[in-house]
């Protein structure tokens, strides 16, 4: 059935692609390319973002060659709100926010969305790597570059209007398939990092806009206090460089960052081991099948964007918090409140997404 | 299709794109002293006089340059360095608050890299700068003030400016001034001396000429410091050997709009009246931006005839253009930007919108191959689109004052 399918087209080689395949299928697209800035700077630097106005500029080219209209939607103020500022509120409560994710729930899935549904638009089509077939939400076949993690908030109707082409794709057929088409994305290195911070200088980032909020690095074990430091925004729960301590521990072995307490601005460090995580609190639960599990139910979670899986049990907590428990058969690091705990159902055909939560604690 | 963009390019004339195409197939560089080069430099020659009889010029006030972009940087940048070079206190630079980027961004250019010190000539609320406030402005330090520039007719909501006036005022105080007329050429009476600017910008492409190709008037007495340097062609003020073919084009469509200018302006006028009542009757709350139109300035009306800029609350002029592209009706949000970013409009800001009126505003701007079947185009479509551009918009806004109470 032929739709009329808004393609957000960043000036990459993967909404590029998932386009032409939109287009392919005999779809009615338009492209949109979102401006997430007002202050654009005019060429590409790096492997950073997509809002350049030279990412702008081959969006549209690219809308050129598929022959499908194509505009700006300018998604400045949203993103400012929606996704910046709980960015640097998230990292100033000492959590390690996933900004990714946050968009997806925020402006592309919603803002973007709703606009298009009310403009006569029966769905949005974006270039992640993930499946979706019949409103389920599924792993890329291309382990490596499966972004169903950042695509877990999504709930039933956001699904139901969503379109991944390129999910069933390993990364470089989509790079030899854009060539095939003439597209100027083909050989557009990947981007990285975080989009609105395009020198990459997170802590300098933060810096800006939080100040410096001096606290303490304690050590988790004696309680000693080892230095200071000039924000707890500058310090994620795993990290290991960079925590500015000069003396050793006793043990002669690195030191991780296990807990940041943003009011006292207290950073404890301690030895690897006690990074080990048995078990999560999260709030906020999503349920991808529209649906809330009733009871306690097995599943693979996922922790962060690559990698920290493991099998788990997650138990729907009541009372006026929304929230789950989940109880990790193996024990897990790296594990940071702010970031999402994404639920999987392992199938032959591609894992299912079940649902996210926010990690609120660990222990 | 129906084409109401032509405030953005308006279609070449057929007469001048059979001029150019025979003009391409010969050679001579106008500046050669062989045969070649002098039958080119007679074509230039006759273009150049063409011109200047009918926008009121003498010939050697004709500078050829690339286009409105260019003679826009070359008046505001080259008075600004003659006047500060024979005084070193002219520093003011004198804009009006609606003008083309291509002058606001000069004068920025100025302020960053020359000391100038920018002055925006507010408007009011019809988009026009009143002399009075010209007058103040000056006084503030006439000694200082480099030179002054108004657009002769905004190019967003068509508002068009007492040019005569404003020029006066000028001129009692010894400053030269600019006028950016690239609306305005060939379809408003423009009479170069009389108007007594000493500068002022046009180009082809916004009167049925060539892209690419427009002049800088420039007063003979008028002292200007060159952008581009090389062998002199322009009375030493722009360099550069001249694109013969265009110079043939757009002389041919600068007279042609001008001799057929009084009788498109009563059709275009007509046009522009009829889509706006019916537009207003099927939205009623729609507000036309901008002067009337019922008022006479220089000989000629106070906006734009083929001009219709409007506000239609409640809807973002980004979905009102695209629904409207659907339907094969292509119009503008404001005045087209590099990025393709919508920003408020700088005018409408300027005239005392709210950002939310000017983000929700759409301009359809007529032309010589406009016709009634368009306005019939834009009338049959037009509630619909807005009512669907409405649902849009408050979808948006209920969906964020829902998260925000969340």
């Amino acid at each position: 059935m032929s739709m009329r399918v808004l393609a957000a087209l960043s000036g990459g080689v993967d909404s590029s692609v998932a386009a032409a395949r939109a287009v392919a299928a005999g779809h009615e697209i338009v492209g949109v390319h979102l401006a997430l800035s007002r202050t654009r700077d005019a060429l590409r630097s790096g492997s950073r973002g997509c809002c350049s106005r030279e990412d702008a500029a081959d969006a549209a080219r690219v809308a050129d060659v598929l022959g499908i209209p194509y505009y700006v939607w300018d998604l400045s103020e949203e993103f400012a709100e929606d996704v910046v500022e709980d960015f640097v509120a998230s990292y100033a409560a000492g959590e390690t926010p996933n900004p990714c994710l946050r968009c997806n729930e925020k402006i592309k899935f919603a803002a973007v969305l709703d606009r298009a549904l009310a403009l006569g638009f029966d769905a949005v089509c974006t270039g992640h790597y993930a499946r979706l077939d019949g409103g389920v939400l599924r792993r890329a076949t291309d382990a490596g570059k499966d972004q169903s993690y950042v695509l877990a908030v999504l709930r039933a109707d956001q699904l139901a209007h969503a379109m991944f082409p390129v999910g069933d794709t390993g990364k470089p057929a989509i790079r030899e398939e854009a060539a095939r088409l003439g597209l100027r994305t083909a050989a557009k290195p990947d981007s990285h990092d975080i989009c609105f911070i395009p020198d990459g200088d997170t802590r300098g980032f933060l810096r800006e806009r939080l100040g410096a909020r001096p606290g303490e690095i304690v050590d988790a074990v004696t309680g000693e206090v080892l230095g200071a430091h000039a924000g707890v925004h500058g310090f994620t729960v795993g990290q290991r460089k960079g925590l500015g301590v000069d003396r050793p521990a006793a043990d002669g072995r690195p030191r991780y960052v296990l807990g940041i307490e943003p009011v006292s601005g207290t950073v404890t460090v301690g030895p690897g081991v006690a990074l080990d995580v048995r078990s999560i609190e999260a709030r906020r639960p999503v349920w991808c099948s529209g649906t809330a599990p009733d009871g306690p139910f097995a599943c693979t979670v996922q922790v962060r964007a690559h990698g920290g899986t493991a099998p788990a049990e997650v138990t729907p907590l009541d009372g006026p918090e929304d929230g789950v428990r989940v109880a990790l058969a193996a024990p897990l690091r790296g594990v940071a409140p702010g970031q999402a705990v994404a639920f999987y159902r392992e199938d032959p055909a591609g894992d299912v997404v079940l649902g996210s939560a926010t990690i609120t604690a660990t222990a | 299709m129906t084409y109401l963009d032509h405030a953005a390019t308006t279609p070449m004339v057929p007469e001048a794109v059979a001029v150019m195409a025979e003009a391409m197939a010969r050679t001579g560089n106008a500046s050669s002293l062989h045969s070649a080069g002098r039958r080119a430099r007679r074509e230039v020659e006759e273009s150049r006089e063409g011109i200047a009889g009918a926008v009121g010029a003498r010939p050697s006030e004709v500078v050829f340059t690339t286009g409105g972009t260019e003679s826009d940087n070359l008046a505001i940048k080259g008075l600004f360095w003659a006047r500060r070079a024979a005084d070193p206190r002219r520093t003011r630079v004198l804009v009006s608050a609606i003008e083309h980027h291509a002058v606001l961004e000069s004068a920025e250019w100025l302020v960053e890299h020359e000391g100038a010190e920018l002055v925006l000539l507010p408007v009011d609320a019809g988009g026009r700068v009143r002399p009075e406030v010209l007058r103040a402005a000056i006084e503030e330090a006439p000694d200082a003030t480099a030179l002054v520039s108004v657009m002769w007719a905004n190019n967003e909501v068509g508002t068009v400016n007492p040019i005569r006036e404003l020029a006066a005022v000028a001129h009692g105080h010894g400053v030269p001034m600019h006028t950016d007329a690239v609306q305005a050429v060939g379809i408003l009476p423009i009479d170069f001396a009389a108007s007594g600017v000493d500068a002022l910008t046009l180009t082809g492409h916004k009167l049925g000429g060539p892209y690419g190709a427009g002049a800088l008037l420039l007063g003979r007495e008028v002292g200007m410091v060159p952008l581009l340097h090389g062998g002199g062609q322009e009375r030493d003020v722009r360099s550069g050997t001249l694109d013969t073919p265009a110079v043939l084009g757009l002389a041919t469509a600068v007279q042609k709009a001008v001799a057929d200018a009084p009788r498109r302006a009563a059709v275009l006028t007509g046009l522009r009246d009829e889509l706006v009542s019916r537009i207003r009757a099927i939205v009623p709350d729609a507000t036309l931006n901008g002067d009337p139109g019922t008022a006479v300035i220089d000989g000629g009306p106070s906006r734009l005839p083929g001009n219709a800029h409007l506000s239609f609350p409640g809807c973002e002029g980004d979905s009102l253009l695209m629904l409207l592209d659907a339907h094969g009706i292509e119009c503008s949000t404001g005045s087209a930007c590099t990025s393709g970013v919508a920003q408020p409009s700088h005018v409408l800001l300027a005239m005392g919108a709210s950002e939310a009126v000017a983000r929700g505003s759409l301009r359809f701007s007529m032309g010589h191959t406009t016709t009634e079947a368009d306005v019939a185009a834009v009338v049959d479509v037009i509630g619909q689109v807005v009512e669907r551009a409405r649902r849009a918009s408050a979808g948006a806004t209920r969906r964020r004052e829902t998260a925000g109470s969340a």
